[in-house]
């Protein structure tokens, strides 16, 4: 497998007057055999960088690199394979699970061995082989979801972006889809961008999180260290928000006297992305708590904290390069 | 590994059943009664077509100049024309003529509809659009002004008329098969084969055009009718066909000329053309209405409803007694339901998605109810709330809400109480608001229709209600319109709108699903103080557990339409006696999981509620199944302390288990089948 890195990427829906910024300079890399975890709220982003690394979306500025080398999306299958969130949608009802796959395997390749290779991935999947011909309505979800992951492996993809992949799946069965998710990337060294707002699902498949936020990556480490110590108050906020089974019934938060301006506040606007740090209406720890805190409303903070945090107040670290740069 | 019974139910040969699920759809069309009458005249008329000619031209052919222009007789049924032809064979024989350009004429219309209809796919953007923008052109002029138009420029006579009508009927069909194929080219099947390196011109084929052929045959049909009308206007008009050839346009017009000596002349072929326009149109129209009925275009998505008879067991009752909290609960109960079925009918008889549904929920208390998709849990909400629409028929022992039966009162007297004293929130508030009317004023109607508020009242505790869920800004929130809202801060609208009335009871259906965590945490938050803060209980549905536990006192655990268990919120991780239940619990992953195990799994999948197993619904699944599960289906049992559980084993740990309460599941993501 290989290396897919994001160079100062930014893409905008619409035209220049009226548009979106959905991902604005996002600098990201998915080391060779590596998952990378990429969490953040729904319109953060995540999606709209998945479908530019699989080509669906053009790129507005900056470059995806694959093994260092601009990524090409000629004919045949790309390098870069994508499983979808709603395996309802993402298998064509008209066609049986094989031809889906199939469909996905290298041209060229004659029909028995494409035939013997679609049987390989569904075993792979851990579906049956002789199943092939069945269709999707007659899979469970967990099942169509198995599929969809072969059909991305069946065109021998160098790196795998999995959008969501088990937030339309019962947690009865969504194990059977992490499982296998690990399974892969242990026994085939699958280099993966696993996309969730799920914390607790990227903990468990994931070796990095990325953390995004109105289309930036805000911080960026190791799963264990960005967990046991985040550095971005964003980043603190979603681990805080993660219900717990386990833990007793909480006490609603309106004990909290300061942050409830912050608690109300609404989730920011893509449209109209706040000045300064993005996150400033919204942080505990920013201006509408501290009054000397102003530099968050007029400066954007750099990555160069620990977990390449993008806070002023984050403590300095090493930004999180790779030796291979 | 996993159980074997439960995948093996779906592992039947598929590709038979696929193809019969299409013919299926197509032969219960024809068992409708219109479907049946159009089927049998379209029959009709194309039987006559191919064989009116073989059969009867001579008679049509036969000059007899001893009776020109001749009323009905015995002899000719309809009379003759100036020659002393055999009107009533003239008609018949003409049905091939009339019917074969018709359907030529929609050929062409269909060819050249799909051709430009797939054009934007297969072309790219730019020139995609260009196409588009001239087939919009084209298709705001009349039809009828097109053909005319084509005619004149294609020249009188009959391939002339063909080409006409073709070219005019071209612009509708290209219209509709952009619209199909786009709304197919959008969804993420087309995107992953894309992915998968499929070219434009396979994908057209492969991917979309089978999805929206069912649409586009049934608009050929219908268009069939549309070209016969047509085309027997222009031969009426003299620019179709031409002597001595004949078609029913031209019979009409030959006929119109003595209409007041012998209208029958007239009026034969006039009949003829509306019969078989009919017989088009209304078979196209019946197996619309049938496709629609029975599918989402493109077939068979979701589970399948319905697919083996339905045996309605007699599902043991017992008492809703509350399992937890006897002090809190005591007194007269806020929701009392007592055996709650909820039934619809199916092609094989009444398909029972909730079975015998019993609880009680007190003053002030949180109850949840969790369970997979598919397990009865929104049906419930719903049933309680009378919000079961037909043809589904709620039945209960006993469904009382503050001492009031829900079952028996009016429509209105129980919208009343919805208004006022029982509040609704649902997973998506966008679908519960009106999109075109203010925020403010659709809080405010609740209070001014059953509060009896004047209108600045109304709004007034509009504003004071969002406040009171924390909408930022109220007042000036007060004046937006729903899309306007963030969905969090809808989600907030819609609970302020339940606590417009009193609410002694808010029933959460999902509403936190479709939100992220962050936001999902202020919601909960919200409800929980709510309910603190007036003592108001809480029937909270959720496909996770952890939401759950977290929310409420007392937890109802659904299974294939009846609630398995019934335990304290507090002890789903450590007390929990249905094997259900644990393998549910174990299988969320939370911040501790341990990273050298595989994640735990509930092996197979829900059943169908269709054909619901005699005995324990979980048995295929349970790895505590034994022989007595299988034959009888236990009742939910009450322990004394006020803990219920249904299963024969409960409690009983597994043979392969170590953690007691987490272990019953497969350890494997096998789901063979
Ligand atoms: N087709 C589109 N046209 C315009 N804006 C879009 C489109 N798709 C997404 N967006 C916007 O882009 C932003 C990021 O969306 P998305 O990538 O889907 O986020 P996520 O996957 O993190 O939920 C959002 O503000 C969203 O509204
Ligand atoms: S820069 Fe300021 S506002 Fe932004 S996250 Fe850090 S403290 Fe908060
Ligand atoms: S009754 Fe039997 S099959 Fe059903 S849950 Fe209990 S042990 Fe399992
Ligand atoms: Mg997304």
């Amino acid at each position: 497998m290989s290396e897919l890195r994001f160079d100062g990427v930014t893409i905008r829906y619409g035209n220049r007057r009226r548009g979106t910024t959905a991902v604005d300079g996002v600098d990201l890399t998915v080391p060779d055999g590596a998952v990378v975890g990429l969490v953040g709220e729904s319109g953060s982003g995540k999606s709209t960088l998945a479908r530019a690394a699989v080509g669906l979306l053009p790129l507005t500025g900056g470059q995806i690199l694959l093994d260092g080398q601009p990524l090409r999306h000629g004919s045949g299958p790309r390098p870069v394979q994508m499983v979808f969130q709603d395996p309802y949608s993402s298998l064509d009802p008209r066609m049986t699970i094989g031809d889906s796959i199939g469909e996905a395997v290298p041209r060229g390749t004659r029909s028995a061995d494409r035939r013997q290779e679609v049987a390989r991935l569904l075993e792979l999947v851990e579906l049956d082989p002789a199943r092939a011909g069945a269709y999707p309505a007659q899979l469970s979800g967990g099942q169509r979801q198995r599929v969809a992951v072969a059909r991305a492996l069946a065109a021998r993809p160098q790196v795998i972006v999995a959008d969501e992949i088990t937030s339309a799946l019962d947690v009865s069965i969504q194990g059977t889809v992490l499982n296998l998710v690990r399974r892969l990337q242990r026994e085939l060294g699958t280099s993966m961008l696993f996309i969730s707002h799920n914390l607790a699902v990227v903990r468990y498949v994931a070796s990095e999180i990325a953390v995004m936020y109105l289309g930036r990556i805000v911080e960026h480490g190791p799963t264990a260290e960005v967990l046991a110590d985040p550095q971005h108050p964003y980043t603190r906020d979603l681990l805080a928000a993660v219900p717990e089974s386990t833990r007793a019934r909480s006490a609603p938060v309106t004990a909290d006297p300061a942050p409830a301006a912050i608690a109300a506040a609404e989730p920011a606007d893509p449209h109209a992305p706040p000045p300064g740090c993005r996150y400033h209406p919204r942080c505990p720890v920013g201006p509408l708590v501290h009054g000397d805190r102003e530099i968050c409303r007029t400066t954007e903070p750099t990555a160069e904290h620990r977990h390449a945090a993008a806070c002023h107040f984050a403590p300095a670290g090493r930004p999180l390069l790779r030796v291979a740069d | 590994m996993t159980s074997p019974t439960t995948d093996s139910v779906e592992g039947a040969p598929a590709v038979p059943r696929r193809r019969s699920a299409v013919r299926a759809r197509w032969l219960a069309v024809l068992r409708t009664p219109v479907g049946a009458g159009a089927g049998l005249l379209l029959a009709l008329v194309l039987l006559l077509a191919v064989f009116a000619p073989l059969l009867w031209s001579d008679r049509a052919e036969t000059f007899d100049t001893g009776s020109v222009l001749q009323g009905a007789s015995a002899d000719h049924w309809v009379g003759t024309d100036n020659l002393g032809r055999d009107l009533f064979y003239r008609v018949l024989v003409a049905t091939r003529l009339s019917i074969g350009l018709a359907l030529m004429a929609t050929s062409i219309a269909v060819v050249i509809g799909l051709v430009l209809g797939t054009a934007p796919l297969l072309l790219g953007r730019r020139a995609g659009r260009l196409v588009t923008a001239g087939v919009n052109i084209a298709v705001a002029f009349p039809g009828l002004l097109l053909a005319l138009f084509f005619a004149v420029v294609f020249g009188v006579g009959m391939t002339g008329a063909v080409l006409a009508i073709g070219f005019a009927g071209a612009p509708a069909f290209a219209r509709l098969t952009h619209t199909l194929a786009a709304g197919i080219a959008e969804r993420d099947f087309v995107a992953a084969a894309r992915i998968a390196g499929v070219g434009r011109t396979r994908l057209l084929l492969r991917h979309v055009l089978p999805n929206i052929g069912e649409p586009l045959v049934v608009n050929a049909t219908i268009g069939a009718g549309g070209a016969l009308l047509a085309f027997a206007g222009l031969s009426f008009l003299g620019l179709g066909v031409q002597a001595p050839s004949y078609d029913w346009g031209r019979l009409l017009q030959d006929g119109l000329s003595g209409i007041y000596i012998h209208p029958e002349a007239a009026l034969a072929p006039g009949v003829a053309i509306v019969v078989a326009g009919l017989a088009f149109n209304l078979f196209g129209e019946a197996v619309a209405k049938g496709i629609g009925l029975t599918a989402t275009v493109g077939g068979g998505f979701g589970p399948a409803a319905g697919r083996s008879p339905d045996r309605v067991s007699a599902a043991p009752t017992d008492d809703g007694r509350p399992a937890t909290d006897p002090g809190r609960a005591e007194g007269r109960p806020v929701l009392d339901v007592q055996d709650l079925s909820v039934s619809f009918p199916g092609p094989n008889g009444p398909v029972r998605p909730v079975r015998g549904v019993s609880f009680r929920i007190g003053r002030g208390e949180a109850v949840g109810v969790v369970g997979e998709s598919g397990s009865g849990k929104s049906l419930t909400a719903l049933a309680i709330a009378r919000l079961v629409e037909r043809p589904g028929v709620v039945d209960a022992g006993r469904l009382e809400f503050m001492g009031t039966d829900v079952l028996a009162g009016s429509d209105r007297s129980h919208r009343r109480l919805l208004g006022t004293a029982f509040a609704m929130v649902f997973q998506d508030p966008m679908t519960s608001f009106n999109p075109t009317r203010r925020i403010g004023r659709q809080l405010a109607e609740v209070a001014e229709q059953h509060q009896g508020m004047n209108r600045r009242q109304a709004f007034g505790r509009a504003v004071d209600r969002l406040r009171s869920v924390r909408v930022p800004a109220a007042e000036r929130r007060a004046h937006q319109y729903p899309h306007e809202f963030s969905g969090g801060m809808r989600q907030r609208a819609m609970i302020g709108m339940g606590l417009m009335g009193e609410p002694s009871l808010i029933v959460a259906d999902e509403p936190t699903t479709a939100l992220d965590v962050t936001v999902q945490r202020q919601v909960l938050d919200l409800l929980e103080s709510v309910r603190a803060a007036d003592d108001v209980a809480l029937l909270l549905i959720s496909h996770d557990v952890a939401v759950v536990g977290q929310v409420c006192d007392r937890v109802l655990v659904m299974y294939a339409g009846r609630v398995v268990e019934d335990l304290p919120a507090a002890e789903l991780r450590t007390g929990a006696r249905h094997p259900y239940t644990r393998a549910l619990v174990a299988t969320v992953p939370d911040m501790h999981v341990d990273l050298d195990q595989p994640l735990p799994t509930i092996p197979g999948r829900p059943v169908d509620p269709a054909s619901q197993p005699p005995g324990c619904a979980y048995a295929p699944r349970c790895p505590l199944a034994s022989a007595r599960c299988v034959e009888e289906d236990p009742a939910l049992a009450d322990d004394g302390a006020g803990r219920r559980v249904a299963c024969w084993h409960a409690g009983e740990i597994g043979t392969d288990t170590d953690v007691p309460g987490a272990a019953p599941v497969a350890l494997t993501s096998g789901e063979r089948a």
